[in-house]
C-alpha cells in the first residue's frame, strides 16, 4: 500500500516537473536558443530522483534549506544531462524546481500512508499541471500576436523559432509595424470608426433597452408574456440567416457602407439580450421606492430617469459593457456590408489587409493587437461587470 | 378610478416597449421571413436593383461645317431579367439647335426633344440616333451638347416583389449540393466542438474553484479568448498553424516529433493508426473544432464555476467525514449539481456553434471540408452570387434550429427556470 501511493507519487510529480521544463524549453526555443531535443526521458527520471530525495530525506532538515539544496543539485544534473543552454535558462529551471520542491512540502513518508492518499496526490497534481497548461494554451496566442508585431516577416520566414526581440533597436525601428499600419494603411480612422459605431451602438440600444426593461419588469400590458418569451427566442437567431435579406434591402436603400446601417444593425441584435439583462434586475429594485416617487408626482420618465437609473448603474455598466464587447468584435456585418475602406471597421481592415497575400504578417499581427487591447484593457479593468453581463447574457455572443 | 389608471399603464407600457419592439422586428423578424420569400425566387446578386434605363451619349460630327451634329444614345436596361415599362426620354438643346428627321415617337417642343419608348425587355439594347443643326447655320458647340444628360425614366417592378416563384432552389440544396455530407460536417463540427468546450469548461471550472493562489488572476485570463475579437484570434492561429513558417510546426519539427510540418487547416484528410488500426482523420475539421474549443470554454467555466461556487461547502465536508475520497467527492456531490446547468449550456452552444460562420470563414473559409451550413450560406450568396439559393440555405438553418429549440424547450426548458 505504502509503496504503490509512493510510486504514484512520483511518477506524477516527476511528470509535473517534466512539462514545465518542457515548457520553459519550448520558451527559450522561441527566444532563439537552439534545442533539438525535450530529453523528456533523463528529466522525467531525475525528476522521479528528486522527488524521491525529497521525501526520504523528510523533516530531517530544515524545509527552505532542503529545497534549496535539492533545485541546486538538480539544476546542475539538469545542466550536464541536457545540451549546452545559457545560464538564464539554468536559472530559470532552478527557480521552477524551487517552485516545484516548495508544492511538495506536505508529502513525506508519514502523509504517503493516509487515506485515499493516491487519489488525492493525482488531484494535487493535476491542478497544478492544470493552471500550468491552461495558463500556457490560452496566452501563448496572444504572446505570439504580440511578439509578431514586433518581427519582420523575412526575419521569421529564416528563422520560425525566434521570437527574441532587440531591444537594442530604436523604439521606432521596433514599433514599426505600427507606424506603418497607422500611415500606410489608415487604421487611425478605422479606429474612430469601430470607436464611434461601438459607442453609439451602447447609447442607441441603452436608449431602446431601458424603457422597454422597465416597461417589462414593472407594468402591466397584453403581450407582455409572449414578448418576454421572444425575446429568449430571438437571441438564438444567428445573424448568418439575417445576412441575406438585410443585404438586399440595405443595398435597394443605400444603406451598404454607412455607419449609421451598421449601427441600427447591432443595436438591433444586442437588443433582446440587453432587455433581457435590464430587465431582471429592474425587477429586483423595491417597488416602494417608485411608489414613493409616484407620490411625488412623477411620470414614468422621471420615475425611470430619477429613480431606475440612478439604482441599477451597475447592471447598466454591464450591459453597457458587454454591448460595446459585442459591438466592437463584431465581424459578419461588417464583412457583408462594407466593401468601402472608407468605412471599414478594425475588425474589417485586418481581414482586408489579410486578403492581399503580399502584406508581411507582422501588420496584420500589429492590427490584431489594436483591435484585441481595447477589449483585454476593459475587460481587466472592469472585469467584475463584464463577468456579470457575459453570465447574464452569454445565451447570445 | 382603477381603470383609467390600468389603461394609462398599458398605454405608457406600449410607448415604452414599441420602439425596441419595431427595432427588433425590422431588422431580426422581417429578414428572417423575407428569406423565405426570397428561398423560392430565381435570383442573384446583380439582380437585385430595381431596373433602371440607362443611356450613354456620344456625339459624331457629320459636316464639315460643324453646324450639323449626330447624336447616338446607347440606350439598354440595366436588368437581365425584367422589362422596364413606360420608358421615357428627354434631352435638352441650346437655342437655334433644332433636330431633323426626328424618331417618330420623339417631339421636339421648346428646346426639348422628348421621346416615348414604351416597354424594354429585359437585356434591351437599342442605338438611338439623332441628327440636330443649326438654324443659323453656324458651328454648334460639342461641349454644350455633350454635357447636357438625357433624362430618362420608366416604370419597373422591385426584382425583389415580382411573384414569379420556384421550387429550383430547394431542389439545388438538397440534390446538388451534397447536402448529405454538409449537414454530417455541421452535425461533427457542432456536437464536437461543444461537448469539448464543455468538458474543457468542468476541468477548468473545477481547477479555479480550488483554493489556489491568484484564483482571480487565473479567472480573468481563462476569459481571454472569449472576449478577444475573432478576427484578430483567427488570424493568429492561422500564423501559428502555418505549415510554412509556423510556430507550431516548427517547433515540432525542431524537436523531432513529426518529420514534415502538416498543414493543419488545409488538409481534408490525415492517416493516423492506432493500436494498429488505421483510419482517417478529418484534419481541417478537427483544427477547427479545437479553435472552437479553445475560444468556447471560458463561457462554459464561467456557468459552471458560478454553480461551484454555489454548493454549500457542508456537503463536501460531511463527505469528508464520511470518508469520501476526492472522485467519490467529484461524482456523487459536484457532478449532480452541474448536470442542470451543462445541459443548458450544451443546448445554448450547440444551437450557437450550429449557427458559427465567421472562425471557420477567417480560418479556412470553408475549404478542406470544412464547409458547414452557415459557411454554405454565404458561399452560395455571395461567392456564388445565388442569394434565392443562399436563403433557401438560410430556411433550411432555421428549420432545424426551430426544432432543436423545441427540443430544448420540451427536454430542458422546465429546469432552465430552477436554475
Amino acid at each position: 500500500m505504502k509503496f504503490k501511493s509512493l510510486a504514484i507519487f512520483l511518477i506524477i510529480s516527476s511528470f509535473f516537473l517534466t512539462c514545465i521544463l518542457s515548457i520553459w524549453k519550448i520558451m527559450a526555443t522561441l527566444q532563439g536558443v537552439s534545442f533539438t531535443n525535450l530529453n523528456i526521458t533523463p528529466v522525467f527520471l531525475i525528476g522521479i530522483l528528486l522527488s524521491l530525495t525529497f521525501v526520504l530525506i523528510g523533516n530531517k532538515l530544515n524545509h527552505l534549506i532542503k529545497i534549496l539544496l535539492l533545485s541546486f543539485i538538480f539544476s546542475i544534473s539538469y545542466f550536464y544531462l541536457n545540451e549546452a543552454s545559457p545560464y538564464w535558462y539554468i536559472f530559470g529551471v532552478f527557480l521552477i524546481t524551487l517552485f516545484f520542491t516548495n508544492k511538495l512540502k506536505k508529502y513525506n513518508m508519514q502523509s504517503l500512508q493516509e487515506d485515499f492518499i493516491s487519489e488525492k496526490i493525482i488531484f494535487d497534481f493535476i491542478t497544478l499541471f492544470g493552471i500550468v497548461f491552461f495558463a500556457f494554451v490560452i496566452l501563448f496566442p496572444f504572446y505570439i500576436m504580440l511578439v509578431t508585431s514586433f518581427k519582420t516577416q523575412i526575419v521569421l520566414l529564416v528563422n520560425p523559432l525566434d521570437f527574441s526581440l532587440d531591444f537594442t533597436k530604436s523604439l521606432t525601428e521596433l514599433f514599426k509595424s505600427y507606424f506603418v499600419i497607422f500611415e500606410t494603411y489608415n487604421f487611425g480612422r478605422y479606429i474612430l470608426i469601430s470607436s464611434a459605431v461601438s459607442i453609439g451602438t451602447v447609447i442607441v440600444t441603452l436608449l431602446f433597452a431601458i424603457p422597454a426593461a422597465y416597461a417589462v419588469a414593472r407594468l402591466n400590458f397584453f403581450g407582455k408574456n409572449f414578448l418576454s418569451t421572444s425575446i429568449l427566442i430571438i437571441y438564438m437567431f444567428p445573424a448568418i440567416v439575417l445576412v441575406i435579406p438585410l443585404y438586399t434591402v440595405f443595398s435597394q436603400l443605400g444603406l451598404r457602407n454607412s455607419i449609421f446601417g451598421l449601427l441600427i444593425v447591432y443595436t438591433a441584435t444586442t437588443l433582446p439580450v440587453a432587455i433581457y439583462m435590464l430587465q431582471g434586475y429592474f425587477k429586483s429594485i423595491p417597488k416602494e421606492i417608485e411608489d414613493a416617487g409616484i407620490m411625488d408626482g412623477q411620470n414614468w420618465f422621471g420615475i425611470i430617469l430619477k429613480i431606475i437609473i440612478p439604482l441599477s448603474l451597475p447592471a447598466i455598466a454591464s450591459v453597457a459593457l458587454y454591448v460595446f464587447m459585442i459591438a466592437w468584435n463584431e465581424f459578419l456585418f461588417s464583412l457583408m456590408f462594407l466593401d468601402s475602406p472608407k468605412s471599414f471597421t478594425l475588425s474589417r481592415a485586418i481581414q482586408y489587409l489579410s486578403g492581399d497575400a503580399e502584406t508581411p504578417r507582422q501588420y496584420l499581427m500589429a492590427g490584431s493587437v489594436i483591435v484585441t487591447l481595447p477589449v483585454l484593457f476593459i475587460f481587466i479593468y472592469f472585469e467584475k461587470y463584464l463577468v456579470s453581463g457575459l453570465t447574464a447574457g452569454s445565451v447570445k455572443e | 378610478m382603477s381603470d383609467s389608471l390600468s389603461k394609462l399603464e398599458k398605454r405608457t407600457a406600449y410607448t415604452l416597449v414599441l420602439p425596441a419592439v419595431l427595432l427588433v422586428f425590422a431588422i431580426v423578424l422581417f429578414p428572417i421571413f423575407a428569406n423565405v420569400w426570397i428561398s423560392f425566387k430565381d435570383i442573384e446578386l446583380k439582380d437585385i436593383r430595381i431596373p433602371e434605363p440607362r443611356a450613354k451619349k456620344i456625339v459624331k460630327s457629320i459636316s464639315e461645317n460643324q453646324s450639323e451634329l449626330k447624336i447616338i444614345y446607347k440606350l439598354r436596361n440595366s436588368s437581365l431579367i425584367q422589362e422596364i415599362r413606360n420608358v421615357k426620354f428627354q434631352d435638352k438643346f441650346p437655342t437655334n439647335v433644332s433636330p431633323i428627321n426626328l424618331d417618330p415617337r420623339c417631339n421636339f417642343q421648346s428646346k426639348k426633344v422628348v421621346c416615348d419608348f414604351g416597354n424594354w425587355q429585359a437585356k434591351f439594347r437599342e442605338n438611338f440616333e439623332i441628327t440636330i443643326q443649326n438654324n443659323n447655320g453656324e458651328i454648334i458647340d460639342r461641349k454644350i451638347i455633350k454635357s447636357q444628360k438625357p433624362i430618362l425614366s420608366g416604370k419597373a417592378d422591385n426584382p425583389l416583389l415580382t411573384t414569379n416563384f420556384t421550387l429550383e432552389n430547394f431542389k439545388k440544396v438538397f440534390y446538388e449540393n451534397n447536402f448529405v455530407e454538409l449537414l454530417l460536417t455541421t452535425f461533427y463540427f457542432t456536437f464536437f466542438g461543444t461537448v469539448g468546450a464543455i468538458i474543457f469548461g468542468i476541468l477548468a471550472a473545477q481547477l479555479v474553484n480550488q483554493n489556489i493562489q491568484g484564483r482571480t488572476y487565473m479567472r480573468g485570463i481563462l476569459l481571454f479568448p472569449y472576449v478577444g475579437p475573432v478576427v484578430a484570434l483567427a488570424y493568429t492561429w492561422t500564423l501559428l498553424l502555418d505549415p510554412n513558417s509556423g510556430t507550431l510546426n516548427a517547433l515540432l519539427v525542431n524537436f523531432n516529433i513529426i518529420e514534415k510540418p502538416i498543414n493543419l487547416l488545409g488538409q481534408k484528410y490525415i492517416t493516423m493508426s492506432i493500436l494498429g488500426f488505421e483510419f482517417k482523420l478529418r484534419l481541417a475539421l478537427t483544427t477547427i473544432i479545437f479553435f472552437e474549443i479553445w475560444r468556447y470554454f471560458p463561457l462554459a467555466f464561467l456557468f459552471i464555476l458560478a454553480r461551484l461556487q454555489a454548493i454549500p461547502q457542508s456537503l463536501y465536508e460531511a463527505a469528508e467525514v464520511d470518508g469520501a475520497s476526492p472522485i467519490q467527492k467529484f461524482i456523487h456531490i459536484t457532478l449532480p449539481q452541474i448536470t442542470a446547468i451543462i445541459s443548458i449550456l450544451f443546448m445554448i452552444r450547440f444551437i450557437w456553434n450550429f449557427n458559427k460562420f465567421e472562425d471557420i470563414f477567417l480560418l479556412t473559409g470553408g475549404a478542406s471540408g470544412t464547409r458547414t451550413l452557415p459557411i454554405n450560406v454565404y458561399q452560395q450568396g455571395f461567392a456564388v452570387s445565388d442569394i434565392g439559393m443562399g436563403s433557401a440555405v438560410s430556411i433550411v438553418i432555421v428549420m432545424l434550429l426551430l426544432s432543436f429549440m423545441i427540443i430544448y424547450f420540451r427536454l430542458i426548458g422546465k429546469r432552465a427556470n430552477e436554475v
